[in-house]
C-alpha cells in the first residue's frame, strides 16, 4: 500500500482546521464581548429556563440508533462484496442472497413488532 | 514538493468558501425570484457583495458562550461539522487527473466523513443544555442515520456495476453509458436521502423554524453560527459532487460533439444542475411531520433500494 497517497488527506486537514481555528480566533480578536446574566442563559422564548439540567428525550432516538448499527454493519458487508462480484459470480451472488433473506426475516419482524413506527 | 501540495489545497480551500458563499447567494436569488421577490439587491451591483457583508458582519458578532455549557465542547462542535464538511473534497475528482487524493477507497472515505458530521450536531444539540437545541439535534441524527441506510444501499449498484470504490475509476466505468440510466430509481432515492442527510427542506425537521426555532443551532452565534451555515452548504456542494460522480458521469461530456469543453466545466455544470434542484425543491414542498420522514426513510427507501441491490446483482451475474 502505498501511504503517499494520503499525504494529501492529511495537508487538507491541517488546512481545514487551521482555517477554522484561524477564523474562531480572528472573531475572538475582533468581535466585542458583553456577557450579562440574562444573556448567557439558554434561550427559551424570553424567560428564564424552566428547567437547569439536560433536558430529558425520547427513547425511540436509542431504537432508531440501534437499527441503524445493525443496518450499518450489513451494508458495510455489501460493499467489498460488490465490488468483488464479477469474480465471486453465481457463487457470491446466492451467498449474498442467502445471508440477505435471514437479514429480509429479521427485517419484517422489526417491522410487524412496530419497531418502525414513530410514535 | 509539499509546499507546493500546500499551496495548492489552500487555494483550493479558499476557492470552496467562495463558492459556498456564493451559493447561499445564488439560493436567495432563486428562491426569490421563484417567490416573485427580489432577494439580495443592495450591496453592489445585483447584491453580488452580499456574501462578504454578511461574513463581515457575522465576524463581528459577539461570541455568547451559555453558562451552563461545557465551553470545549460548546465551540468544538461547529468547528467540526465545518472541518469535516472541507476535508471530504480531499477525494473529489473535477477532471480526469484533477484530484488530491486519487485513492482506492474514495468512496468508502466520502461515507465515512459524511457520517462523522454527525457528531458535531450531536455534540451541539447536547453542549448547549437547552430543550430546544437538544430536541433539533437528536431529530437531526435520526433523521441522517435513518437515511444514511438508504443512502448507502444506493452506492452498492453503482458499486456493481463499476466494480471499484476509486472514484475516478466509477466515473470511467460510465464512459458508454452513464449510472442514471441504468440506474434510475436509485438516483431519485439517492437524491431524496441527500436532502435527508444534508437537513434540507423538505426534511428540514431539526431547524424547523415553528416549533424548534433553529434546532440545534439556537445558541450559537458569530462565526460558529457562520460554521455551522458554510458546513451546510459545502455539504450540499458535496452531495451534488456525489451525486455527479455516481450517476450523472462526473467530467465525462454528455454527447460526442462537445467533447471538446474541458472536463472541470462538465463537472461544475452538473454540479450546478443539482445543486438548482436542491433549491427548487426548497421553495416548491412543504416540510414533512416527523412521522411521516420516518416512515419514507425506513419502510419505503430502505426495502426498495434492498430489493434494487438485489434485482442488479442478479442482472450483473447473468450478464457475465
Amino acid at each position: 500500500m502505498d501511504l503517499t497517497l494520503y499525504l494529501p488527506v492529511l495537508i487538507f486537514a491541517l488546512v481545514a482546521g487551521g482555517l477554522v481555528l484561524g477564523l474562531l480566533v480572528l472573531s475572538h480578536l475582533r468581535a466585542k464581548r458583553l456577557p450579562t446574566k440574562a444573556k448567557n442563559l439558554a434561550y427559551e422564548c424570553g424567560f428564564d429556563p424552566l428547567d437547569y439540567k439536560t433536558p430529558p428525550f425520547n427513547i425511540g432516538f436509542y431504537l432508531v440508533g440501534l437499527l441503524f448499527l445493525l443496518f450499518d454493519v450489513e451494508v458495510i458487508f455489501l460493499f467489498p462484496w460488490a465490488v468483488t462480484l464479477s469474480k465471486t459470480g453465481q457463487y457470491g451472488f446466492f451467498s449474498m442472497v442467502f445471508f440477505l433473506g435471514i437479514l429480509t426475516i429479521g427485517f419484517i419482524y422489526e417491522w410487524k413488532k412496530g419497531v418502525l413506527d414513530w410514535t | 514538493m509539499v509546499l507546493e501540495l500546500f499551496g495548492r489545497v489552500a487555494l483550493a480551500i479558499i476557492f470552496l468558501l467562495l463558492l459556498v458563499a456564493y451559493l447561499i447567494y445564488v439560493e436567495r436569488k432563486i428562491i426569490a425570484a421563484i417567490q416573485r421577490r427580489k432577494g439580495p439587491n443592495i450591496v453592489g451591483f445585483f447584491g453580488l457583495l452580499q456574501p462578504f457583508a454578511d461574513a463581515l458582519k457575522l465576524l463581528h458578532k459577539e461570541t455568547i458562550v451559555p453558562s451552563l455549557s461545557p465551553k470545549i465542547l460548546f465551540l468544538l462542535a461547529p468547528v467540526l461539522t465545518f472541518f469535516f464538511s472541507f476535508m471530504a473534497w480531499a477525494v473529489i475528482p473535477i477532471g480526469a487527473g484533477y484530484v488530491f487524493a486519487d485513492i482506492s477507497v474514495g468512496l468508502l472515505y466520502l461515507m465515512a466523513l459524511t457520517s462523522l458530521s454527525g457528531y458535531g450536531i450531536l455534540i451541539a444539540g447536547w453542549a448547549s443544555q437547552s430543550t430546544y437545541a437538544l430536541l433539533g439535534s437528536l431529530r437531526s441524527a435520526a433523521q441522517m442515520i435513518s437515511y444514511e441506510i438508504s443512502l448507502s444501499l444506493v452506492l452498492v449498484p453503482v458499486l456493481l456495476l463499476s466494480g471499484s470504490l476509486n472514484l475516478t475509476a466509477i466515473v470511467e466505468a460510465q464512459q458508454n453509458l452513464w449510472f442514471i440510466i441504468p440506474l434510475f430509481p436509485m438516483f431519485v432515492i439517492f437524491l431524496i436521502s441527500v436532502f435527508a442527510e444534508t437537513n434540507r427542506a423538505p426534511f428540514d425537521l431539526p431547524e424547523a423554524e415553528a416549533e424548534l426555532v433553529a434546532g440545534y443551532h439556537v445558541e450559537y452565534t458569530s462565526m460558529s453560527f457562520a460554521f455551522f451555515f458554510l458546513a451546510e452548504y459545502a455539504n450540499m456542494i458535496l452531495m451534488s459532487a456525489m451525486a455527479t460522480i455516481l450517476f450523472l458521469g462526473g467530467w465525462l461530456s454528455p454527447c460526442e460533439g462537445l467533447i471538446h469543453l474541458p472536463g472541470p466545466v462538465w463537472f461544475c455544470l452538473k454540479i450546478s444542475l443539482v445543486l438548482f434542484l436542491f433549491m427548487w425543491v426548497r421553495a416548491s414542498f412543504p416540510r414533512l411531520r416527523y412521522d411521516q420522514l420516518m416512515r419514507l426513510g425506513w419502510k419505503v427507501l430502505l426495502p426498495f433500494s434492498f430489493a434494487w441491490v438485489i434485482l442488479t446483482a442478479g442482472v450483473v451475474v447473468l450478464t457475465q
